[in-house]
């Protein structure tokens, strides 16, 4: 019984992580219609500035973070800047392609920039696990969701009341009405992509915590088309609940078919689910119900 | 003879239906495949030879994937997994069953091709980038499978030893034999695309890309024609799988990963989409870019280039600046070529 109250609580933990990272996704959607392929490639390369501060070039965490930030926003820039501002109205295949191509080249430049080993990326928090019942938790997986759940507030809390953030969902809600009110669309775009480039930074730092930093940083990033296809694409609501409920059934899939199956379930057990909900309800569990029909 | 048409004038059907619109193009493709099937091996070296090779096979999967994305109009993460599918498929055929390579092969490309159907199923009521994701799932799911599903793919490290294919008792062992192994293969290839876009179903999947209900409305069944070219890339794809594995010898999934898919969508969209030419000058391209790397840049210290993560970097460098600079890619770079000598020297005219 405890071994199946374990499971669901870590996947929850890591649920928050994922949701924390498909919010990444969301942001950039929601303001500019663009599916991010390079989300876990955000996040692997926040990833290897911060651990590469630390470990080359002996950059206490703080301000390696501190790095990392700058480094984010200026890569969101450019990208917005060198590729996608070019893009606009051009067929979906094109964008697409750009930020396919941009994942691909995020991970080849990350180990050429910075070597392909796996760096340690430790806060030194303690070992020795906690437990409540029967239930064990590791303090860096209970740090991790806690890190989560203070962005994702902070990112609800930035959305519903900030001027940027009123701005970002007036462009969203309709992009050419925002421009008549005189915000200037451009900025925004890039804006929420630096956003999202934190965010992952937040992602890159907590995980890599867990994982130690290298190129298979990025697969997370594999993990946010079900959490955001489920939620919804333009849904920060949809987001939270996406990866919580991602989480949860992947350390189940994992408690209970890997045993029959032979492994690695949790790989691929989100997708089905994903699939499930395109056949189903394409538009998500909060998404805008507006996607053309085909 | 040597004459270029000053524009596209057509005053019969058998002019609009002609394969060569000027005896110009005749000549050019003959000479094309006398080099290609008789002076090239005569003079080629092993290394060029490989070289070749590997690009002809990168060009039949670059023009499988660009019937679907270019001519069809739906992006496709999964091209990759439907050619592992095809490699396995013939493969564990011919070693647990021995079945001969001539049937082998066909049945690789109808595997990947049923495979490409039910994949393609959610294109009922999806579209786009919603499509690109599902495909994304085919890959990651085939990939798993393959992984984990060792009664077919053959123990821990999902590989099969395949034989080189043989003709009349002789077996294609060397790379030259290979060479015109794929080169017959791709001749086949490259013509039937060609026709397909002079077909009812060809002229269907440009109809369904460019307006699906303007399609539906003058006859069009949407569903079976998305389904069809699915089925067709990945027959297509199949059989890439499967000329590479006879090529290697031996059925590998590392072959076959998300990042082979993404190079493969990366060759369309620097050639061209939903042109022949444009797919062979795209896979020749993104082929040859580690080769121009060894060559090139290791020469003036810029070798570290040459590290794995240099060539993706090049290859999707290359990707941005096309999308960005030049849409349609090297076919278009192409024609623009052919309409500058279509009136120089009077450019005014």
């Amino acid at each position: 019984m405890w071994y199946y109250v374990e499971l669901l609580m870590n996947g929850l933990l890591i649920g928050t992580l994922y949701s924390l990272i498909a919010l990444g996704f969301v942001m950039i959607y929601k303001a500019s219609d663009v599916i991010n392929f390079a989300q876990g490639e955000f996040v692997m390369f926040a990833g290897y500035v911060v651990a590469a501060c630390v470990q080359l070039y002996g950059v206490p965490l703080l301000p390696a973070i501190a790095v990392g930030v700058i480094a984010m926003i200026a890569l969101g820039f450019a990208i917005e800047q060198a590729v996608l501002k070019h893009l606009v109205g051009r067929p979906v295949v094109a964008v697409i392609m750009a930020t396919i191509g941009l994942a691909a080249f995020l991970r080849g430049i990350a180990p050429l920039l910075w070597g392909s080993g796996t760096k340690n990326l430790s806060f030194g928090l303690p070992q020795d696990p906690y437990f409540l019942g029967e239930v064990m938790f590791s303090p860096a997986q209970l740090f991790a969701a806690f890190v989560s759940l203070v962005c994702i507030a902070a990112i609800g809390w930035f959305f519903a009341k900030s001027r940027t953030g009123v701005a970002l969902r007036a462009i969203a809600d309709d992009q050419q009405a925002a421009m008549a009110m005189g915000i200037d669309v451009k900025r925004y775009f890039a804006i929420s992509w630096a956003i999202s480039g934190i965010v992952a930074l937040v992602g890159g730092v907590i995980w890599g915590n867990l994982l130690g930093v290298d190129i298979q940083l990025a697969l997370v990033g594999l993990k946010v088309f079900p959490v955001v296809i489920l939620g919804g694409l333009d849904s920060i609501l949809g987001a939270i609940l996406g990866g919580l409920i991602i989480g949860a059934m992947e350390s189940l899939a994992a408690g209970f078919l890997d045993p029959l199956v032979g492994g690695g379930t949790k790989d691929f057990t989100p997708y089905l689910l994903m699939i499930a909900v395109l056949m189903i309800r394409p538009y998500g569990l909060f998404g805008k119900a507006t996607i053309e029909r085909v | 003879m040597i004459n270029r048409e000053t524009g596209t004038f057509k005053r019969t059907y058998a002019e609009d239906m002609a394969l060569y619109r000027l005896p110009l193009a005749r000549w050019a493709v003959a000479a094309i495949a006398v080099i290609a099937y008789v002076i090239f091996p005569a003079f080629a070296t092993p290394y060029m030879l490989n070289l070749a090779n590997l690009i002809a096979i990168a060009c039949l999967g670059a023009i499988g994937l660009n019937i679907l994305v270019g001519m069809s109009g739906q992006i496709s993460v999964g091209h990759a997994g439907f050619m592992s599918v095809g490699a396995y498929t013939s493969a564990a055929l011919s070693v647990k069953f021995g079945v001969p390579w001539w049937l082998a092969m066909p049945a690789g490309g109808a595997m990947a091709a049923a495979f490409g159907v039910v994949i393609g199923t959610p294109s009922l009521r999806i579209k786009g980038l919603y499509l690109a994701i599902a495909t994304l799932a085919a890959q990651l799911i085939i990939e798993w499978g393959i992984n984990h599903w060792t009664w077919l793919s053959g123990g821990a490290s999902a590989s099969i030893y395949v034989q080189k294919p043989s003709l009349f008792g002789y077996e294609l062992k060397s790379n030259r034999d290979m060479y015109w192994f794929i080169l017959v293969t791709l001749t086949i290839g490259i013509v039937y695309a060609l026709n397909l876009t002079r077909t009812h179903l060809g002229r269907a999947f440009i109809a369904v890309r460019d307006r699906d209900i303007a399609a539906e409305i003058i006859g069009v069944n949407i569903f079976r024609t998305r389904l069809t070219a699915f089925a067709v890339s990945s027959f297509y794809a199949g059989i890439t799988g499967v000329i590479y594995t006879y090529y290697y010898g031996i059925a590998n999934y590392e072959a076959f990963t998300l990042t082979i898919s993404i190079q493969f969508l990366a060759m369309i969209i620097i050639g061209g989409l939903g042109s022949v030419l444009g797919s062979i000058l795209g896979a020749i391209f993104i082929s040859l870019v580690p080769t121009l790397i060894d060559l090139g840049l290791v020469h003036i210290g810029m070798g570290w280039f040459g590290l794995e993560g240099g060539q993706i970097a090049s290859v999707t460098s290359s990707l941005q600046f096309f999308l960005v600079v030049e849409p349609d890619g090297l076919n278009k770079l192409w024609n623009n070529i052919k309409d500058y000598f279509r009136v120089w020297p009077f450019p005014y005219m």
